[in-house]
């Protein structure tokens, strides 16, 4: 089951750039909420902070609280911990080239040191049927290689390899923006059924999927968040006139 | 163009360009890839060459007994160089364990590690200084530190001045291929909770390997032919031995003493030893990309 993340006064820095300036933000469990905003906005360095992938990048900073649950995620658990809680799907699709559709979808615990052949099995199994891709590829799994898919097809495994590890919440930095309209809306048809069991958090620069796929939305400006709310308010009636001028399409 | 009022046709692309500058293009293109096959040919023909002519002297002295025996006493013919190709194997192997390893180690510092350190560019330079190091200096500096402390020659010697050979060339390569690994392929291992150290071996290393097996085998089929640092270190050997703490036959040694001996049959010996080295060298790195390309799957890039 997915639980909820508290986010208070979070700043974050690339070197001398605060890329985000005190963001405060409660994003509900087993809930999509999307996050929208200009590109540079802050909203891909805001969901990289909350599984501390941020802090990969050596010339990168970030203060404040992260509480998924009651778990502060910067003071009682290492990076590491937290990326195995805390799902991530980014841009591009990014299968390890040298590996099986098989070994991909299972690296996070392969990787990890987890050997039992029988749960083995069953994760990918089920991993790829809840990514909506087991029936395309269940005969080659380890034959061919994940780079030898489609562009929707490896994004479609890279979801398959991130819920494979059971986390509690699923990272989605703009999912679909590297796919063509059917893969995307498989993509998006996805989020529909993986919310109700994990809490999901998607940068999104298409608004329509947005408001297709999230319960709730953000709007990131410059490193702040103007508004969050429920995404039909935002999109029907938003209380802020910059969230107003950008969907509707004045600026950004 | 811009003074045409809008939706004037304007003269296709194809009028534009004249039937004479399309000639001159197609011709300039057959020109320039010309050049490049002939530039491949100038490449490739030394090589054909030398394995021809080696094939032309050496081949008639191929025998059994050249594998299988050890040189004849100076005056008698025949006799052969099993003592040496062993000698030579057991050197190489020697020198690979030590080398491979520790090149590969601190090609991974470099790329994954050390980017941006001061550490990391000293290294750098110094690898790239070590790999201009004339072999003949190796062999003297090998000299001075082990044979002179331990007072003989040994074929560990011989292997620790081949290591130090291999080293720089197998560091630079790794490092090189690793670089090349996308980051996108270690954002996706670090954001499934891989600890960084897994990440490096199971991902960036796997994904870089078939560049890095390339650099191992340049390496190794570099210091299979020195002679200059094996003359102060293994210094060779008539006689068969297996000992690694002493003096060892070596092909290169073995044909550079019959190559400067006054027998004919000698120079025979020299050129179908020659003939072997290169043989085997070809062998063996063709053995390890057949074993490395083994298991490969469809479709992998």
């Amino acid at each position: 089951m997915g639980v909820g993340i508290q986010v208070e006064n979070l700043n974050a820095w690339y070197g001398t750039n605060h890329t985000l300036q005190d963001i405060n933000l409660h994003i509900p469990a087993n809930h999509a909420t999307a996050l929208i905003g200009p590109s540079g906005c802050g909203k891909s360095t805001f969901v990289r902070c909350l599984n501390r992938m941020h802090e990969t990048n050596p010339i990168a900073r970030a203060t404040g609280v992260v509480k998924m649950g009651d778990l502060d995620i910067y003071k009682d658990a290492s990076p590491v911990e937290i990326r195995r809680r805390v799902g991530m799907v980014f841009q591009r699709p990014n299968p390890f080239p040298t590996m099986s559709i098989y070994d991909n979808v299972i690296s996070g615990l392969k990787l990890n040191g987890f050997r039992n052949r029988r749960i083995l099995d069953e994760t990918v199994e089920r991993s790829l049927k809840s990514a909506a891709l087991w029936e395309e590829v269940k005969d080659d799994l380890k034959k061919k290689s994940g780079a030898s898919l489609s562009g929707g097809q490896q994004q479609r495994m890279c979801i398959a390899r991130a819920i494979a590890v059971d986390p509690e919440v699923l990272l989605m930095d703009e999912p679909a923006s590297a796919l063509d309209p059917v893969s995307t809306s498989k993509i998006e048809d996805l989020i529909f059924q993986l919310k109700t069991q994990y809490t999901i958090v998607i940068v999104t620069h298409n608004m329509q999927q947005a408001a297709r796929v999230a319960e709730n939305t953000g709007f990131f400006l410059n490193g702040k968040m103007v508004e969050f709310d429920s995404t039909h308010k935002i999109f029907t009636n938003p209380s802020d006139k910059r969230t107003e001028d950008y969907i509707t399409g004045r600026f950004g | 163009m811009s003074t045409q009022p809008i939706g004037t046709p304007r003269p296709s692309l194809q009028t534009q360009i004249s039937r004479a500058s399309t000639i001159r293009r197609t011709a300039t293109n057959y020109i320039v890839a010309g050049l490049a096959i002939l530039a491949t040919i100038v490449v490739i023909a030394p090589l054909v060459a030398i394995l021809a002519y080696l094939l032309f002297k050496g081949a008639s002295s191929l025998n059994l007994a050249f594998f299988t025996h050890i040189p004849a006493p100076v005056g008698e013919d025949g006799g052969g160089m099993a003592n040496s190709i062993v000698g030579s194997a057991i050197i190489l192997v020697l020198a690979s364990l030590m080398g491979i390893p520790i090149g590969i180690a601190a090609g991974v510092y470099l790329a994954e590690f050390g980017r941006g350190k001061a550490l990391a560019t000293a290294i750098r330079f110094t690898a790239d200084v070590l790999n201009g190091v004339p072999s003949i200096v190796m062999g003297i500096a090998i000299y001075s530190l082990i044979v002179i402390q331990q007072k003989h020659f040994s074929a560990f010697a011989g292997g620790v001045a081949l290591a130090i050979m291999m080293v720089p060339t197998i560091t630079r390569t790794t490092e090189e291929m690793l670089a090349t690994v996308p980051h996108a392929i270690r954002e996706a291992a670090l954001g499934l909770g891989v600890p960084k150290w897994r990440t490096v071996i199971s991902v960036s290393l796997r994904t870089a390997s078939p560049g890095i097996i390339t650099g191992c085998m340049l390496a190794f089929a570099r210091v299979a032919g020195e002679t200059a640092p094996l003359l102060f270190t293994a210094l060779g050997n008539q006689f068969w031995s297996l000992k690694l703490n002493e003096p060892i036959a070596a092909l290169p040694l073995q044909i550079y003493a019959y190559a400067i001996s006054p027998y004919d049959e000698q120079h025979r010996l020299a050129w179908a030893g020659a003939l072997v080295l290169i043989l085997l060298i070809m062998v063996s790195v063709t053995l390890v990309r057949i074993f490395a390309n083994r298991g490969q799957l469809k479709g992998a890039s």
